[in-house]
């Protein structure tokens, strides 16, 4: 008893939050998963999982809202490919025709590209996999934006990248003050006795809506410089140089491991020279951070919560992978001819074991509803007393 | 700790200097109070000390500003940030992290402290500033009053030996004003910091100061002294300073306790006579159709219910005061007024010009119809100005309205004298854009107006200004409808205040009546010369006036 007491999800605080990179591992690790896969089934249940675990863990923070954003980005995905599909037609020859397009006469030049035509029912489920596939990778992207908060992760950026990532990060928060900037000024149209409605109207407010977030980009930046972002401690000239060395080399070995990888050859080496990249890269950001003299405020423990949700992405991915080798006739089923896809038992099994974080993750509070009002009610005190109406 | 040696500054498209021949000490542990009219460098002056003049705005500065031994010419500001803390008018352009925790802890992180440092120094502040319950949440959902807090706070982690903050509660309803105000005052007791404060709601802060820095006149010498004396010559005084004056009273007082112990012999003479009554409502009898109609209005935003089965009837020749805390519902009401919120429940009806005996439903009227209905002034006016110059704007608003050409140029020569055509509506001062949005508001002559917190950052004369401009457009017959959290403002125009808490309307009565009664909105006069019901100094000097001449 006591032992599930202990790991029963705790109440999410500042100080046994999950590390942001934590959620970052799991949706990555599913979304390996995804890259395997064109089963459907197999893709659905990922979805599944991640929309249970955000529902299950998500905060109300602006950023939690990305998840639904980012569904419909996949849905949007998923329609124009099969849009294109019936349109140009498909490389996948076929022979259940279920309709045929007048076909458009293309010039000479344009040969190899077919508008109109056949429309197989091959064609059409290969690009339905191949498009839930990358719509499920998407979702898993959306999971992790919506599950990690974005200003906790930079705090666990390296030094160096703190300043470029503190930009992005003040970035990401202008955007809602553009929104309610629009809103604004639409308004204020509607006071001059202009339009408020339409593309126009928008667009007409388009350069006092600039002049504004400029302003308030200006007044930051002042703010900000008098608050110390930007101290510098002195270096010398030989460690600047080997930073840049190291950063750039190790780049670049990362990018020519990662295609290594991921391309159907070449496995074997790349995933020396990735990691060799990455330990070059790393070394030059902590080389780097040496310029900085910023420490920081609680950063977010890597505690055994952390690990077991990274672990259970990680886990994921590492199954999907080894069936993926082992039986790729369950994980990529064939279209020609058509079969119906059939639920592989384990690698669903270890799916499912993605849905960890929903169980040991700490618990967020209820939304707060309609926080904004509720807690100015409970900060200040009535300034009127009754008086008589007139 | 801050010594200002002949500084001078200069920007660059200036002809005369921003600032002229300041040479002052200001020592440890004061409070003081830097005042004067718009446009007179206050906040040019207070740039210099936490080094963003000019390293970030650019122009030239003669002279030299030391902070704790460090010169400003050679120090950058985040050089200085473990020194000086800087709070701007803003707070919301303030913060850099999302969440109140966060924001404290930045500048510490800036200057590298180490972590149990911060994290001790985090928890001080946390209760010094009576943040603690706040600790977790995200800085937009936060009140006014306590965004300006988590704003102090945030500068004060890194323990700086000065503070400088320009126009701290000038946004602020009044129990959020006193609310930075107790904390600025345990700073400097407890903690010996140095203060250097700019605000134009002197009546809020007067009092605290130790010393009071006069800016009298754009590039004229400023004058450093004790608060009464400085107070005594100011061209800008709250106020109690100029009922002390109206009294013969010297030094003047400086807060309401020190006036009302020496109001005695004033309530005295002042007994017999009777404020001036208000002509509005007596005017605005129930016979003459209202201008606007809501009953039982509900509006949501979101999940919020921003106003509540709110009820209100206005009258031509009414000025209305709608006061409440940030939040209240009172912007909400002015918008939904306007057709740019839709009632949830409950309807809103305007009358006028051609309205008929039904009158127009705001949100399902046109904009270019609603125009001659009514009118609404923003809080910043700078949302209705798109040209790029004045005469634009104005032939602009004429063409919006229908209006004869001219018209709106007329208007602005009648608020503003002296404002050329070519100006750029941006660079003109917050009193001036005022009054260009008013005049382009009123091209279309609408019979009822509404001003939503017309006074922010304006100082005396241009709230003089505007009040004149205002109860000569309510004796024309317009009804103004004004959001306010200056009780001075409501008090001088408002024939009747209406009380907004939550949404719902909590009072709604005589200006009198409802401010006396409350002590948050009572103005300084009220307090001074209660129980006896004046309001206004205005009032006090023309009853004086009155029985001198008759006697």
């Amino acid at each position: 008893m006591t032992v599930l007491a202990a790991l029963r999800a705790p109440r999410a605080t500042r100080a046994n939050a999950l590390h942001a990179g934590a959620w970052w591992l799991w949706a990555l690790g599913l979304a390996t998963a995804a890259s395997r896969t064109t089963n459907p089934l197999l893709l659905a249940l990922i979805v599944a999982v991640t929309g249970y675990v955000v529902a299950a863990r998500r905060t109300d923070a602006p950023w939690a809202r990305s998840y639904a954003a980012f569904l419909k980005l996949a849905l949007l995905v998923l329609a124009v490919r099969m849009v294109f599909t019936t349109l140009l037609g498909s490389p996948i020859p076929g022979t259940v025709v279920l309709f045929t397009l007048p076909e458009i006469p293309l010039p000479e030049w344009a040969q190899g590209v077919r508008l109109g035509g056949r429309v197989t029912a091959e064609g059409l489920v290969f690009s339905l996999y191949e498009g839930l596939k990358l719509a499920t990778i998407l979702v898993c992207l959306g999971a992790a934006n919506a599950l990690a908060n974005p200003a906790r992760l930079l705090k666990s950026l390296p030094a160096a990248l703190y300043e470029a990532g503190l930009a992005v990060v003040v970035a990401m928060t202008f955007a809602p003050h553009l929104v309610a900037d629009v809103r604004r000024l639409r308004a204020a149209r509607r006071l001059r006795g202009r339009d408020d409605k339409g593309v126009r109207a928008v667009l007409r407010i388009g350069l006092p809506v600039l002049e504004g977030a400029l302003e308030r980009s200006v007044a930051l930046a002042a703010s900000m410089d008098a608050r110390g972002y930007g101290r510098t401690a002195r270096v010398p000239a030989a460690v600047r140089r080997t930073t840049a060395v190291l950063t750039l080399g190790g780049l670049l070995g990362v990018c020519a491991g990662t295609y290594g990888l991921l391309a159907s050859e070449g496995a074997a080496h790349g995933l020396p020279v990735l990691l060799l990249g990455l330990a070059a890269a790393l070394g030059g950001l902590w080389l780097g951070g040496r310029r900085s003299v910023r420490s920081r405020y609680r950063p977010d423990r890597w505690g055994a919560r952390a690990w077991l949700v990274s672990a259970s992405g990680a886990v994921v991915a590492a199954a999907v992978i080894r069936a993926a080798a082992g039986v790729p006739e369950a994980l990529r089923p064939s279209v020609t001819p058509l079969t119906v896809p059939e639920l592989p038992l384990w690698p669903a099994a270890a799916v499912l074991i993605g849905l960890l974080p929903a169980l040991v993750a700490p618990v967020p509070d209820a939304p707060a509803g309609a926080d904004d009002a509720t807690g100015r009610r409970a900060e200040e005190t009535p300034p009127a007393k009754e008086t008589t109406r007139a | 700790m801050i010594r200002f040696d002949q500084v001078s500054v200069t920007y660059e498209d200036a002809a005369v200097p921003a600032l002229h021949g300041v040479d002052l000490t200001v020592d440890e542990g004061e409070l003081v109070l830097v005042v004067g009219p718009s446009g007179t460098g206050k906040s040019t002056l207070l740039n210099t000390v936490s080094g963003l003049v000019p390293h970030f705005t650019g122009g030239t500065l003669h002279g030299r500003v030391t902070v704790a031994g460090r010169d400003t010419r050679d120090h950058k500001p985040r050089e200085l940030a473990d020194v000086v803390g800087t709070v701007g008018q803003d707070p919301l352009a303030h913060f850099v992290t999302d969440t109140v925790e966060d924001e404290l802890a930045y500048g510490m992180e800036s200057l590298g402290l180490p972590p149990d440092t911060m994290r001790r120094r985090v928890e001080e502040t946390l209760d010094l500033l009576g943040l603690a319950e706040l600790r977790d949440r995200p800085t937009a959902t936060l009140s006014g009053g306590q965004m300006q807090r988590v704003a102090i706070g945030s500068v004060l982690t890194t323990h700086p030996k000065a503070l400088v903050l320009d126009e701290p509660t000038s946004a602020l309803d009044p129990a959020a004003a006193e609310e930075v105000l107790a904390v600025l005052q345990r700073l400097v007791h407890d903690l010996g910091t140095t203060v250097l404060l700019a605000e134009h709601r002197l009546e809020r802060v007067v009092q605290y100061a130790d010393r009071v820095l006069l800016l009298p006149a754009p590039g004229a010498a400023p004058v450093l002294g004790d608060p009464a004396e400085v107070m005594a010559l100011s061209p800008v005084r709250p106020p109690v300073v100029a009922l002390g004056r109206l009294a013969g009273w010297s030094p003047p007082p400086l807060s309401v306790r020190d006036a009302r112990r020496r109001a005695a012999g004033l309530r005295e003479r002042l007994a017999p006579l009777v404020p001036p009554a208000g002509d509005g409502p007596g005017r605005a009898s129930s016979t003459v159709p209202p201008l606007a109609e809501v009953s039982s209005l509900a509006v949501h935003r979101g999940r919020i219910a921003a106003l509540r089965g709110v009820d209100l009837t206005v009258r031509p020749g009414e000025t209305v005061a709608l006061m409440g805390r940030n939040g209240a519902g009172k912007s909400t009401l002015l918008n939904a007024l306007v057709g740019v919120h839709e009632p949830t429940r409950g309807r809103i009806r305007l009358g006028g010009a051609s309205g008929g005996a039904s009158g127009v439903v705001p949100h399902r009227t046109k904009p270019s119809e609603l125009l001659r209905h009514v009118g609404l002034v923003p809080q910043d006016p700078r949302d209705l100005l798109y040209a790029d110059t004045v005469a634009a704007e104005c032939a602009a608003a004429d063409r919006d309205t229908g209006a004869e050409p001219g018209t709106c140029r007329a208007l602005v020569s009648s608020l503003l004298p002296d404002v050329p055509d070519t100006t750029h509506p941006r660079d003109l001062s917050e009193g001036q854009r005022l009054a260009l949005a008013l005049a382009v508001v009123l091209s279309a002559a609408p019979p009822l107006l509404l001003l939503d917190e017309p006074t922010r950052g304006l100082d005396y004369a241009a709230k003089e200004r505007l009040t004149g401009v205002l109860r000569s457009l309510a004796d024309d017959g317009h009804a103004i409808v004004l959001a306010t959290h200056d009780v001075e403002l409501a008090a001088e125009l408002a024939h009747r205040v209406v009380v907004l808490a939550d949404g719902e309307v909590v009072a709604d009565g005589p200006s009198a009546e409802v401010v006396t009664s409350s002590p948050a909105f009572a103005p300084q006069t009220a307090k001074i010369l209660s129980p006896q019901p004046w309001l206004t100094v205005h009032q006090v000097r023309a009853a004086l006036a009155g029985a001198g001449g008759g006697a």
